[in-house]
């Protein structure tokens, strides 16, 4: 445990913060996962925020001209910079600070929200250079595994086997046919104070984990699995459930890494086949039986290691 | 198209300089419930006031009423159907949306 969380006693159902920085009125599809994790991290972060977006479905949803959904500062920049302009506000509000124009014990929380083609593939190098230069920000990767704004296109995020708009499988393809870029591991790479996983099937954990981000003094990352409906193949209802299966059958374990230390924040020791969610989706309807037993081989073994990291770290 | 507040977007002449948005979150004006084909409908025997459909509901609908019990508001709703399925005691249903 980090001195600055001995103040924090967590939040709980009965506890909830009651502000909504983020409106209704927005126009994410039906039973979207991703504003309902941006939703869910805002409301951990209070009003006290200025939020940061890379290009992406959040920032196309929350702001179509005359509208806007954010009741909190908020700036829209390019794909690749969310990184480097929240460096940039975070430089400016403690070079005001040090000049005394702006209250020095006022906590102001630096926050970038970025989808994960703005992470994985596009804005990695901005997101490196801020988590190597320590500013004080938390960086959140809103992961639905693809680029959905612009029509399912794959990213570094797109698991094996998935079907997309530019990975069609067919006679010679079997859908994307590289595995998924662990972001969080080369966040963690970078030595900063906190990284974290995930999910808004776990709301509480989420909320947790996104305000221990923003305690902390120094970069931190959270990577937030979000289910897409609309790119994934699913029904809309069907958000939840796929994220909690994401996390029981192993695909997307859920652990903090604390300088350094590997924590799993929620073991699965019976965990259920892959199939189970592979065949919710349509991006999976076609593949063999020999792929799935891939697939299922790759996450054991992913698993495997994240829990010897555990142990041994 | 008729002239209104509700459904004509602003004219050029009133559009603030840089095209400023100087209102924060006022997309409450834009109503999204027109989207819904499906609607939520509680039944307050089964609930149990636990409010997971209201946290988990990605349009902010859910409000709690004086006696606890979360309300739906129709002018945002979609119909997502998010509600209905994490209810962990089955006290909502979707039923089809009558014009």
């Amino acid at each position: 445990m980090l001195k600055e969380w001995a103040k924090f006693k967590g939040f709980s159902a009965k506890n909830l913060p009651k502000e909504e920085p983020f409106a209704p009125g927005h126009r994410a599809c039906q039973g979207c996962g991703e504003v309902l994790a941006l939703r869910l991290a805002l409301k951990a972060l209070g009003m006290n925020v200025i939020a940061i977006s890379a290009t992406g479905c959040m920032e196309i949803i929350s702001s179509p001209f005359p509208y806007t959904s954010w009741r909190v500062p908020w700036l829209h920049v390019a794909f690749e910079n969310a990184a480097a302009v929240a460096s940039g506000v975070e430089a400016a509000l403690r070079a005001l600070k040090r000049k005394g124009r702006f209250p020095r014990n006022r906590r102001v929380d630096v926050v970038a929200f970025a989808g994960d083609g703005g992470t994985a593939d596009i804005g990695l190098q901005a997101l490196s250079g801020a988590l190597e230069r320590g500013h004080d920000l938390v960086y959140i990767c809103l992961d639905n595994e693809a680029y959905m704004n612009t029509g399912v296109q794959r990213s570094g995020c797109t698991p094996y086997g998935a079907m997309t708009t530019t990975s069609p499988p067919g006679k010679k393809s079997i859908g994307q046919m590289t595995w998924k870029k662990n972001v969080p591991a080369i966040a963690a790479a970078h030595g900063i104070p906190y990284v974290a996983t995930a999910t808004p099937a776990f709301f509480l954990d989420l909320m947790n984990k996104v305000k221990k981000a923003a305690l902390v003094e120094g970069p931190a990352y959270v990577h937030i699995y979000s289910p897409c409906p609309t790119g994934w193949g699913t029904k809309g209802e069907d958000s939840i459930t796929l994220a909690k299966l994401a996390v029981e059958t192993r695909i997307f374990p859920l652990y903090e890494v604390i300088e350094g230390k590997y924590y799993i924040t929620r073991k699965i020791t019976k965990p259920k086949p892959v199939e189970e969610y592979l065949k919710r989706q349509r991006r999976f309807r076609h593949l063999t039986e020999e792929e799935i037993r891939k697939i299922q081989a790759r996450v054991d073994a992913e698993y495997e290691r994240l829990l010897r990291l555990a142990e041994c770290l | 198209m008729p002239k209104g507040k509700d459904t004509a977007l602003i004219s050029w002449k009133e559009v603030p300089f840089g095209c400023y948005i100087l209102e924060p979150g006022n997309s409450v004006q834009f109503k999204t419930g027109d989207w819904r084909s499906f609607r939520p409908v509680l039944d307050k025997e089964k609930c149990v006031k636990c409010g997971q459909c209201y946290i988990m509901c990605p349009d902010m609908t859910y409000t709690q009423d004086e006696e606890g019990y979360y309300i739906v508001d129709l002018t945002y709703c979609k119909g997502c159907g998010i509600c209905a399925s994490v209810c962990p005691k089955g006290a909502i249903t979707m039923v089809v949306e009558e014009v």
